[in-house]
């Protein structure tokens, strides 16, 4: 069995204009240490999936395996970082990073608690933000708040719904680089959900198209094969890059029916 | 400048308006020069004592505002944990909230008797019937802001497992205060609205009951000074409310 094993999962919700049919039976394998990308059209159901993931959603039907336990519930050991952050804008940045720190290593004395937190900073490059609150942030810097409180948690697996996607494009290339950077340095289990193929490639070992809803399924996953440590300048140019995205371009346009 | 010169030029208007009504149709209610004349004592001697309820405006003002204080606090204190009641728990909010939207609209006047039957004395039934009318506004405030929690905020609380304690305390109540303070500028307003009528029945000293006494007195100027005194506060009172909400939405 797999690190963390999703198999089968259907989820439909109530709606007041009837049930909206949202994942079919999508399935999805990872290993530990790898980072897997599900790619996919804008409302096909990518975050339900993460939710069912993160137990914040129970499925309909279907199982979802993380470790060998079932998940039944939302835990710190499936880390999430929000599309929205969802950063507490009561709180600071440190002491957002800390309310996570401090749930997870609440058992360990308060010196090593406050040290963790500073790392985890320094690592998103915030230590001198740290006493802001979200809203002084620009969005960037929100979603590295947002990244640094994901870690915190020392999650078996980081899920993550869309993070980059309300950011500017150089923005988000800059973010896309330093996530390349911290997973490089802890090869962290990352499940990233994203609309942009190109991200997926970049930072994702294998990658998994999802089919537009309804009754959305994933795809057969396709391994990127690139070398690591990747470089965003040379990438696009290698074969092998423009190989992966024409099988997930074409399985895209394909599954929405052959459509523009 | 605008913003100085047009609310005098309404004000100026307001008295012009005053001025010609008491010569016209109203005879017996005093022009504003005599009521200024009638009423400068109050005024210029804030703090003067002759009688039971006849003292400078200030001092008068003074058992109202502690009367308002006493019964608004009772609200805050009643009125906040209700609030978050009924937006934490649906079977809370299901039992009580029919007889929440009942007792919601009964009259400061009504309760005041029953005020008194209970408590035997003009003071407690006074602050009673404050406290039960102001602090409407704060229980609902409070119960729609706690519904009004971003869900994505109970998440973040639900994938760190935080406990009851640290949800209350890190998540819902940090997200609710501005609601809750809303419905506090609001309770303190309506406080004030129910100080006169119940000072008026009870006949006790304050603003409203020097008004009560001045108009049985038939000194139909003190009455004028005296709702004037009234607007006064009320409106300094939700000002300094409003910055104090400004604070806590400001975080």
């Amino acid at each position: 069995m797999a690190f963390l094993d999703v198999r089968e999962v259907h989820k439909t919700f109530a709606t007041p204009r009837g049930a909206t049919h949202v994942l079919g039976g999508a399935s999805l394998a990872l290993e530990d240490g790898e980072f897997v990308a599900i790619v996919g059209y804008s409302g096909s159901g990518k975050t339900t999936l993460i939710s069912l993931i993160a137990g914040l959603l129970a499925p309909d039907a279907g199982d979802i395996v993380l470790d060998g336990r079932p998940v039944r519930e939302p835990g710190p050991e499936r880390g999430i970082v929000f599309q929205q952050y969802s950063l507490l804008p009561w709180l600071t940045a440190h002491d957002n990073v800390a309310l996570a720190v401090d749930a997870v290593d609440g058992a360990r004395p308060a010196a090593d608690r406050r040290r963790r937190t500073a790392e985890l900073l320094a690592l998103v490059g915030l230590t001198s933000a740290a006493g802001k609150r979200p809203r002084e942030l620009s969005g960037g810097m929100r979603q590295r708040v947002a990244v640094a409180r994901g870690l915190a948690m020392r999650p078996k697996v980081l899920l993550m719904d869309e993070p980059f996607s309300a950011l500017d494009a150089l923005t988000r290339a800059s973010l896309q680089d330093q996530l390349l950077r911290i997973w490089g340095e802890r090869r962290s289990t990352v499940v990233l959900v994203t609309n942009d193929v190109d991200e997926a490639i970049l930072l994702a070992d294998r990658i998994y198209p999802m089919t537009p809803g309804p009754g959305a399924v994933l795809g057969p996953p396709i391994e990127v094969g690139l070398p690591r440590p990747r470089q965003r300048r040379h990438m696009s140019l290698q074969p092998a890059y423009q190989k992966v995205r024409h099988e997930i371009v074409d399985f895209l346009r394909a599954s929405r029916g052959g459509g523009a | 400048m605008r913003r100085l010169v047009l609310p005098l030029l309404g004000m100026v208007a307001v008295l012009l308006v005053w001025t010609a009504l008491s010569q016209t149709v109203a005879p017996d209610i005093p022009s504003p020069v005599r009521t200024w004349q009638e009423s400068r004592r109050y005024v210029l001697e804030p703090f003067f004592k002759d009688g039971e309820l006849n003292q400078g405006i200030a001092r008068l003002a003074f058992y109202s505002l502690v009367r308002v204080g006493k019964g608004f606090l009772l609200a805050l204190l009643i009125g906040t944990p209700i609030g978050f009641m009924l937006g934490l728990s649906r079977t809370f909010h299901e039992t009580f909230d029919p007889i929440i939207q009942f007792l919601r609209p009964i009259s400061p006047l009504a309760w005041l008797p029953l005020g008194l039957v209970i408590f035997r004395q003009s003071e407690p039934a006074a602050v009673f019937t404050i406290a039960l009318c102001a602090m409407w506004p704060t229980v609902i405030n409070t119960a729609v802001g706690v519904r009004s929690i971003s869900p994505d905020y109970l998440n973040v609380g639900r994938v760190l497992k935080l406990s009851r304690l640290k949800m209350l305390t890190k998540i819902v109540v940090p997200a609710t205060l501005p609601y809750v303070f809303t419905g506090y500028r609001l309770s303190l307003g309506l406080a004030w609205l129910v100080i006169v009528a119940s000072e008026m029945l009870t006949g006790t000293p304050g603003v409203g009951g020097f008004l009560w006494q001045e108009y049985n007195s038939l000194v139909y100027s003190h009455i004028i000074l005296s709702v004037i005194t009234i607007g006064a506060i009320g409106f300094l009172l939700d000002r300094l409310m409003g910055v104090v909400e400004a604070r806590v939405k400001a975080g």
